[in-house]
């Protein structure tokens, strides 16, 4: 079903109007309570039968999705496709018909190939929600990271927040940089030039080329996840080099002009992009974005599903 | 396989080799060419044809196209080809050897022309593999290579990656005086790329291919022309740069000769938006810039000629994600149509000129036979309708294959009659 307030799926930020991105947002506020209950369970997705379809590996996500779900009474089920029909060579528009043929009512999709949610999207009536794709986006991780900011500061307008990293390869950078942008964040991005993409100042963010740089602009910092492969791809000479010149010190941080607040989307290279006593240090909001991620995925459940934004009236609570 | 002399009657006459442009008939007799001239006469049982608002030219001549035979018969043969290159009005295509097996030996080769011969639709001239297996390694023995058929020698699809290879090639293809066409990309750079490296990768997250990995390519292959003397062909050109390095080796009067698809001049990158897989193609569409810069080196004669890359996929092979899709799309039945649209319309140039760019050049370029209606020449002509207004619909094309981002268009221009040695190979019903 198509549902009034987002349309019929979530494939990006890039889509949103910012009114939509604020609905989202204010729809997972009430939902955090909803995960402190001794009983963590509202009846608001109650018969709807949700599929994780989960093309790449992933524990957070695919957790928070499940717990999101679950808290909502949905029922789950999770496709892991190492030992499934993908693994047999079944294409994903067959997948995505015979899913359809079993009459559920979501997906969530993680997949390898940008495009892929959107592509799954077009081909069934059911809401698809994009927990990943490539290196597109990852919409969800977008919206918990701002519900973090906004915890924490209060507002995302005039915010500055400096992504640092990958951004090249990053679909974590790019949720943030079209969701931040469009409630009003200013937004930069910081890492070395061979991991940054091709016209990326028309995304409408700033460039800073030092970490140095970007400590000093910021109030906020996300520390983006540096893959190891991208070091035998040849975009960076060394892990320890990367720490050295791009990585989030407590040294570096010590000359701040104010307090920084540190997110990072996991999972941790310790000691690469980030040293352990910035991560686990007190101005690291790293938990905080792993918590409110099951709100914000309960929020968008519950909107792709038809949901009003005023939960508890329809959910008979 | 000659038939009844045909007349056509009353159309404008466009030969740009013989610098020939107004209303006159065209006599084809005995699959020849046998007059051009006002008020000709039928012979005794000849087919006449009133030409009168069509065009009458040398027929088309596609340098590069994918008849995926032998090997990928399901998604076009080299009858089925054949037959969408007489419905596109051309009366002669060059077969890239990217078959399989590979187009490396002589066999291979008169498979192809054998094949092309039973099928008696446009004429089928074989391109030679460059090197054994397109791997890049050996050459191919291109003396038997072109006893057996070949016009021309290509790794087409792959680069040719090794400079002494490609310096080799050029040397030894100037025994046979056959032009050495190569698909120019620097493989290291363009690596996992699904389409053109700007805004709209950025946006889509998709692996971008920088122009870059074109024109350092074009360089090389530029040099390398100037180190040998040889004849190299640059395929499928889509960059500005490539543009400005080939307009600055034929200055310097380097035998450098380069094509263009309708689609890099029809589309940009902006195309791949929603990630349609029907705009994946290699090289990709590249920008708005590039796009203008390709038009007006169509228009100057810095790039020689159209060629469509007609590449033919089965349509689930397009029902993919974006970075698992094929490249290359069809192009015969929409060549012309494309190009009167988006070359001749906007008044960037005009139908002789559109007819040397697909028949006189093409001819020339390959040194094939066609491409002109002087007498004697072979009665290799179409006949096509230069205003008619027309949507492309898929579903009735000759080839196999299905696979075109531009079903549902409307195009400008479409063949009526194409004469293949003298007899009609197609005439729309």
């Amino acid at each position: 079903m198509t549902s009034a307030a987002l349309g019929k799926d979530l494939v990006g930020l890039e889509p949103l109007t910012a009114d939509q991105i604020r609905l989202i947002l204010d729809t997972a506020e009430p939902f955090k309570e909803v995960s402190e209950r001794p009983i963590k369970k509202v009846p608001a997705l109650r018969g709807k039968t949700i599929v994780n379809l989960f093309f790449e590996n992933s524990t957070r996500t695919r957790i928070s999705f499940e717990f999101a779900e679950k808290r909502l009474s949905a029922d789950t089920v999770n496709v892991a496709t190492s030992g499934s029909s993908v693994a047999k060579g079944e294409t994903l528009v067959d997948t995505a018909r015979n899913l359809e043929a079993m009459r559920i009512d979501m997906v969530v999709i993680r997949h390898g190939a940008s495009g892929a949610a959107r592509f799954l999207g077009e081909r069934i009536r059911s809401n698809v929600i994009n927990a990943g794709d490539g290196k597109h986006e990852h919409p969800t991780q977008g919206l918990l990271d701002m519900l973090t900011l906004r915890d924490r500061f209060g507002r995302l307008e005039g915010l500055k927040v400096a992504i640092v990293g990958d951004i090249l390869h990053s679909r974590v950078a790019r949720s943030n940089i079209w969701g931040l942008t469009k409630l009003g964040a200013e937004v930069a991005v910081c890492g070395p030039p061979s991991l940054l993409p091709r016209n990326v100042r028309d995304l409408g963010v700033t460039v800073l080329p030092r970490i140095e740089d970007a400590i000093a602009w910021a109030d906020a910092l996300n520390v983006l996840r540096l893959q190891l492969e991208r070091m035998q791809a040849g975009f960076i000479p060394s892990l320890r080099e990367y720490n050295r010149v791009f990585g989030v010190t407590s040294e570096r941080l010590a000359r701040a002009p104010r307090e920084l607040a540190i997110l990072h989307p996991g999972p941790m290279n310790r000691g690469v992009e980030i040293d352990s006593d910035v991560a686990d240090g007190p101005h690291s909001v790293i938990l905080p974005q792993v918590t409110n991620g099951v709100a914000v995925r309960m929020a968008v459940l519950y909107l792709l599903a038809g949901g009003s934004p005023d939960w508890r009236t329809e959910a008979g609570e | 396989m000659t038939d009844r002399p045909i007349l056509l009657r009353g159309g404008r006459v466009i030969d740009p080799s013989r610098g020939a442009d107004g209303q006159a008939d065209v006599l084809l007799v005995g699959g020849r060419v046998e007059a051009v001239g006002s008020g000709l006469g039928a012979a005794e049982g000849a087919l006449v044809v009133d030409a009168t608002g069509k065009v009458v030219a040398p027929g088309f001549i596609d340098l590069h196209v994918h008849l995926r035979e032998p090997g990928q018969e399901d998604l076009e043969t080299v009858a089925t080809g054949a037959m969408a290159a007489a419905a596109g009005g051309f009366t002669a295509v060059c077969a890239m050897p990217n078959t399989d097996p590979v187009t490396d030996n002589q066999a291979a080769v008169g498979f192809i022309v054998r094949q092309a011969m039973r099928a008696a639709k446009a004429r089928v001239y074989p391109i030679g593999a460059l090197s054994m297996g397109q791997r890049g390694e050996q050459l191919t023995e291109f003396g038997e290579l072109i006893g057996a058929g070949a016009v021309a020698v290509s790794d087409d699809g792959r680069p040719v990656a090794s400079s002494h290879l490609m310096r080799t090639a050029l040397e030894y293809a100037q025994v046979f005086g056959i032009p050495v066409a190569d698909h120019c990309e620097d493989p290291t750079l363009s690596q996992g790329g699904a389409m053109h490296e700007g805004l709209v990768s950025t946006r889509l997250g998709l692996k971008g291919i920088p122009a870059a990995a074109e024109e350092i390519h074009v360089a090389r292959d530029v040099l390398l022309a100037e180190l040998t003397g040889g004849h190299v062909h640059l395929c499928h050109m889509s960059t500005r740069g490539s543009v400005e390095l080939i307009r600055r080796a034929k200055e310097r009067g380097l035998r450098v000769t380069a094509e263009a698809t309708p689609h890099h001049f029809a589309l940009t990158h902006e195309r791949v938006e929603g990630y349609d897989t029907h705009a994946k193609m290699n090289p990709p569409l590249r920008e708005d810039a590039d796009r203008e810069a390709i038009r007006q080196a169509l228009r100057d004669g810095t790039i020689d000629v159209i060629a469509t890359d007609h590449a033919p996929h089965h349509y689930d092979a397009k029902e993919r994600e974006f970075d698992l899709a094929p490249n290359g799309i069809l192009g015969l039945e929409t060549a012309l149509g494309l190009a009167i649209r988006e070359l001749v319309e906007p008044g960037l140039l005009d139908l002789p000129r559109l007819v040397e760019l697909m028949s006189t050049v093409p001819a020339r370029t390959f040194r094939l036979p066609g491409g002109t209606l002087a007498t004697g020449a072979p009665a290799d002509v179409v006949v096509f309708d230069p205003a008619v207004r027309w949507t492309v619909d898929p579903s009735r094309f000759f080839s196999k294959s299905r696979n075109t981002p531009f079903g549902g268009a409307e195009l400008t221009g479409r063949a009526e009659l194409t004469i293949v040695g003298g007899r009609v190979v197609f005439q729309r019903g």
